[in-house]
């Protein structure tokens, strides 16, 4: 298998984990879905860091983000597909 | 792969087994360290370890504190002990708490001998000591009798996919083997204490942890938050790395206990396993540095910690294993980094390959290969506080 872009860990997941140091905007991702081995391709809308997340869907104000098949917290700002989901559109829904 | 069923190490007095074998200099108190850095700058190969504490401290804060300080001197890595302390009540009895593994400890205090008089005949009896440790020799030993500690530190995305995973395929693997495994970092369960109360071996350990957990959430977090801890949990160094919530990283952390282990108890910090071979979970800060030193206290002899962005600790007694599966961080503190695994992330080494990589790589350190941190001179050790002093 060609070396992946992007891993997923559930396919319950909304957001996937960069992999590769450098990716850039246009770049068409080789996603792995780490449960079931599967892949697929996404394009990836922005230039994100290393072990920084993508959205592999449309996420809306009030989302839950899924991680691990677990919600991780809700988006507060609309990220569009193939954009990075951090801090500044995602946070915690404890403390 | 080298054999990994047995490996060589100090059988001690009372039957633990360490992987190193030092002469430790160990201060009662803050004011004592002096001396003690004294002693083990004279007698070379002996090794001194101050912390901050020790004084005034009162109550389950004190309890703390002797569990520490007797639990370090206690572990099966250190073969003889010089305890120095600055009145001789405080250090008989941590003499005497160390002195029931067996182990040979002998304690000097300060008050009217004043420092010089104290470093010399701490130091004779350092220098005995040394000479007889010198003389033990590692023996063959089975698996079983290793004890395996893990916390996880500045991690980030990579060690949920990577790293995290492999130490709990290495749990996975050992613990049915019959070794002693220990995880904790408690207000890091946070948005995975369901999860992690599924993995208990029982629902009396289950409930336990689960008050456990809430307690730390109300006596410390609630307690002491000034609007919410988005500043240190996730750290600057686990956002830099791409963790967003702590949610996402309690999630993480959790798989250090990989898929089939169960924990049979819930331990107070420092506090030693009493219930046999298996996992247990430590209530303990998720500082590694504190977490670390706790682990050691209740007997662990080796720790395998997990990071994405390259957290560097060490422990002046217990061998830390680092492991990374971040490529930049392999790239760039190549140095502190004993096993890399990265591979997992471009899928050319599966989760059992990097797994058996560290079973090998334990049995290596406890066989006596020096860790980075041990090379590099990383000797935290920092007591866990539980409130301001009398």
């Amino acid at each position: 298998m060609s070396i992946p872009h992007l891993l997923v860990h559930s396919r319950d997941d909304n957001v996937g984990v960069v992999v590769i140091e450098g990716l850039t905007a246009g770049t068409d991702m080789l996603c792995v879905v780490t449960e079931d081995d599967s892949d697929f391709h996404l394009t990836a809308a922005e230039d994100i860091p290393i072990g920084h997340k993508v959205a592999l869907k449309e996420l809306g104000e009030g989302d839950a983000v899924i991680k691990y098949g677990v919600d991780i917290g809700r988006i507060v700002q609309t990220v569009d597909v193939g954009k990075h989901v951090h801090v500044h559109n995602l946070k915690t829904k404890r403390w | 792969m080298s054999n990994t069923d047995t490996f060589l190490g100090y059988r001690r007095e009372n039957d633990r087994v360490g992987v190193r074998n030092h002469v430790a200099i160990l201060p009662v108190d803050d004011i004592s360290n002096a001396a003690a850095e004294a002693v083990a700058r004279y007698v070379q190969g002996t090794i001194a370890l101050p912390h901050a504490y020790g004084r005034l401290q009162f109550g389950e804060d004190l309890d703390l504190h002797f569990r520490t300080i007797i639990g370090t001197g206690a572990n099966p890595n250190i073969a003889a002990c010089v305890v120095i302390g600055i009145e001789p009540g405080w250090t008989q009895k941590v003499v005497d708490g160390i002195a029931a593994t067996g182990k040979p400890v002998a304690g000097f205090s300060i008050e009217q001998n004043g420092d010089i008089a104290t470093v010399a005949t701490a130091s004779r009896q350092a220098k005995d000591f040394l000479h007889w440790a010198s003389e033990r020799a590692r023996v063959e030993c089975p698996v079983s009798d290793l004890w395996i500690s893990t916390k996880c530190g500045e991690s980030d995305t990579t060690s949920g996919c990577g790293a995290n995973p492999t130490v709990g395929n290495m749990y996975d693997k050992l613990i049915p083997k019959g070794i002693y495994g220990v995880f904790g970092e408690t207000s890091e369960l946070t948005g995975a204490e369901h999860l992690c109360k599924a993995r208990a071996a029982t629902p009396e350990a289950g409930e336990k942890f689960l008050k456990t957990f809430q307690a730390y959430q109300d006596e410390v977090i609630e307690a002491h938050k000034t609007s919410d801890l988005s500043d240190s949990q996730p750290t600057k160094g686990n956002i830099e790395g791409g963790l967003s919530t702590i949610e996402e990283k309690a999630l993480g952390n959790l798989e250090k206990i990989g898929r089939e282990v169960s924990y049979i108890d819930v331990l107070g910090p420092a506090e030693a396993p009493a219930k046999g071979p298996g996992m247990y979970f430590m209530d303990s800060s998720s500082a590694a540095a504190e977490c670390v030193t706790l682990m050691a206290a209740a007997g662990f002899a080796v720790h395998a910690f997990p990071t994405g962005q390259g957290n560097i600790i060490g422990h002046p007694i217990v061998p830390v294993i680092k492991l990374t599966a971040n490529p930049r961080t392999v790239r760039t503190m190549s140095e502190h980094i004993d096993l890399d695994v990265s591979g997992i992330l471009r899928r050319d080494l599966t989760l059992s390959q990097a797994g058996d990589a560290l079973v090998d790589m334990a049995v290596r350190t406890a066989n006596g290969r020096v860790t980075a941190a041990e090379a590099l001179g990383h000797r935290e050790f920092v007591m866990t506080k539980l409130y301001r002093s009398a």
